[in-house]
């Protein structure tokens, strides 16, 4: 896998640089390939490939790709056997530091800096976990605190225990995971603290992860103080009211010597923004149309670092059609995907918290993915233009945390007379 | 009598189930809304059973552990049996996803199997 020493990196010319080795960036390279892009190449600032999934050893992975149920470090090697055996070149322990509008990129490793000059770019450097300083949790700064992610790394990759009595910050399906995780290591996981209301990861994982160990599940509860001087000693959690207010007397001290942090992940978008690739604020990803071209002509995005994915079976599927539209703005050398001057902007209104793709710059049969912003029994989901409906589709159950797809053909005359369109979810 | 709530997961509703079992059958079920719900509750009630995923001590790797996981669900009361007894064995690479690390673990019927490939340490 290492082609560090076997590539000559030094003014590499390829048709498809793909930023990322993840499930993302490994999808959309063995697309690109079988598209017909000739030279390929896929490049992880990491040791190895399938970015976050080869910690993920628990199972549930790849159903609805496959119908069958796999943990994430089978489904990793089912697509990292398939770049190889395509020839698209893996190149490792190297990191992207710059990209410009020439599809120049600069990269840097054990062998020196070196310019890679791409004809299509795909963006697919997946994501990071918010930590304690993205919430700001006050109190001492010792040892112990972990987000969900570095603890799984620890455990499920270097065989490194993070701890003995352990609190998890944040109900969402990392967190959850590693709650389950750390009590069949042995550990004792004192509870599982959210803000919310109501659990943010999946049922699924509320019933296998907490219920079956008997792990407490606090809602409408936060941490306000962390304790400690060396090492973690204590936490300090309050009730919080409907407004989300801190409900003073309610403060209860916990001993600890762990934390473990699940609040949620960021799209990863340093490079995008400093080529100056529009970003939407509400998914910290860039702008795309419905070929996954950004404001940038001949540079894509995937994957997580284009928004945060519910499944990976949806994230493999857009990042393989990704790399089949990159593919053919390379081979055509066709500037005129992306015509950034005409276009309908999708806007979404009531009920909706985003959609992708953020604008439709041709017309045919578009995909798109949203997320709603509540959960609700029975709903309808329509597209509205200038106040006339023009779609809309019955939605039995809906909720935040599963994203929802759905198909729209989008007329030239619609696309020559509309601006924007609203996606909307009513009652 | 034995009365449980079951929170169903075939689906993200998360029906809550109630269900009367005398430890053999299932007597009543109250708040599903679909087949599937009666089902799932009926293996919940009856016979839980669990897929369960976790890692082996590899001497020799790339990676100090390979993950594994039991190749079908085993009986929830299991698993933690079975865990001890995972934590006492260390395999050699290489090891190739898939292989078999333990056959028939505690007389379940169910093997337990590796789910990543760890390949010998290179020797620099």
């Amino acid at each position: 896998m290492v082609e560090l020493e076997r590539l000559k990196m030094s003014d590499l010319e390829v048709d498809i640089a793909v930023i990322g080795g993840g499930p993302a960036g490994l999808s959309a390279a063995i697309s690109a390939k079988q598209k017909g892009a000739k030279k390929v190449i896929v490049i992880d600032r990491n040791n190895w490939f399938g970015g976050i999934l080869p910690q993920c050893i628990h199972d549930g992975f790849g159903i609805e790709e496959t119908g069958k149920s796999m943990t994430g470090s089978e489904y990793a090697e089912i697509y990292i056997k398939k770049a190889e055996k395509k020839d698209i070149h893996l190149i490792n322990e190297t990191m992207v530091l710059k990209l410009n509008n020439n599809k120049d990129i600069t990269v840097i490793n054990r062998n020196g800096l070196h310019k890679i000059r791409a004809k299509a770019i795909i963006l697919a450097m997946g994501c990071r976990e918010k930590t304690r300083w993205t919430t700001m949790i006050p109190g001492d700064r010792p040892s112990g605190i972990f987000t969900a992610g570095v603890a799984q790394a620890f455990i499920n990759l270097y065989n490194i225990m993070v701890g003995k009595n352990i609190v998890v910050l944040g109900s969402g399906d990392v967190g959850l995971i590693m709650a389950r995780r750390l009590k069949l290591e042995g550990a004792n996981v004192l509870c599982v603290v959210e803000f919310l209301p109501n659990p943010s990861g999946l049922p699924r994982n509320v019933v296998q992860c907490l219920d079956d160990y008997d792990i407490p599940l606090l809602l409408s509860h936060t941490i306000t103080c962390i304790h400690g001087r060396e090492r973690l000693e204590g936490v300090t959690i309050a009730q919080v009211d409907k407004k989300m207010k801190i409900i003073h007397g309610t403060e209860k001290k916990i001993k600890c010597d762990t934390l473990l942090l699940s609040l949620g992940l960021i799209p990863e978008n340093e490079l995008s923004k400093a080529v100056g690739i529009k970003i939407d604020n509400l998914t910290g990803g860039p702008i795309v149309n419905q070929f996954f071209e950004t404001s940038i002509s001949g540079i894509f995005a995937c994957g997580n670092c284009l928004h945060v994915y519910d499944i990976v079976d949806n994230l493999s599927k857009d990042a393989k059609n990704t790399g089949q539209y990159a593919t053919e703005y390379a081979n055509s050398q066709n500037k005129g995907i992306n015509n950034n001057n005409k276009y309908i902007k999708i806007i979404p209104g009531s009920g909706i918290r985003y959609v992708i793709p953020q604008r439709v710059t041709k017309s045919g049969k578009v995909h798109f993915r949203l997320r709603v912003e509540k959960s609700k029994e029975k709903s309808t989901l329509r597209i509205v233009d200038k106040n006339k409906e023009i779609f809309n589709k019955k939605l039995n159950f809906v909720t935040p945390s599963n994203m929802i797809g759905f198909n729209f053909n989008i007329t030239s005359e619609l696309l020559k007379s509309s601006k924007n369109l609203e996606v909307v979810l009513d009652e | 009598m034995n009365e449980k709530t079951i929170t169903c997961i075939i689906c993200p509703i998360g029906c809550k189930i109630f269900v009367k079992t005398n430890g053999k059958r299932i007597r009543f079920t109250a708040g599903y809304k679909c087949k599937k719900g009666i089902d799932y509750a009926k293996n919940e009630a009856l016979d839980p059973r669990r897929i369960l995923t976790t890692s082996i001590l590899v001497k020799g790797g790339e990676w100090p552990l390979v993950s594994v996981k039991s190749i079908k669900p085993v009986p929830k009361d299991k698993l933690f049996p079975i865990l001890k007894q995972i934590k006492k064995i260390t395999i050699n690479a290489p090891v190739i996803s898939g292989q078999i690390i333990i056959k028939n673990v505690l007389n379940t019927g169910v093997d337990i199997v590796a789910t990543k490939t760890i390949k010998k340490q290179s020797i620099n």
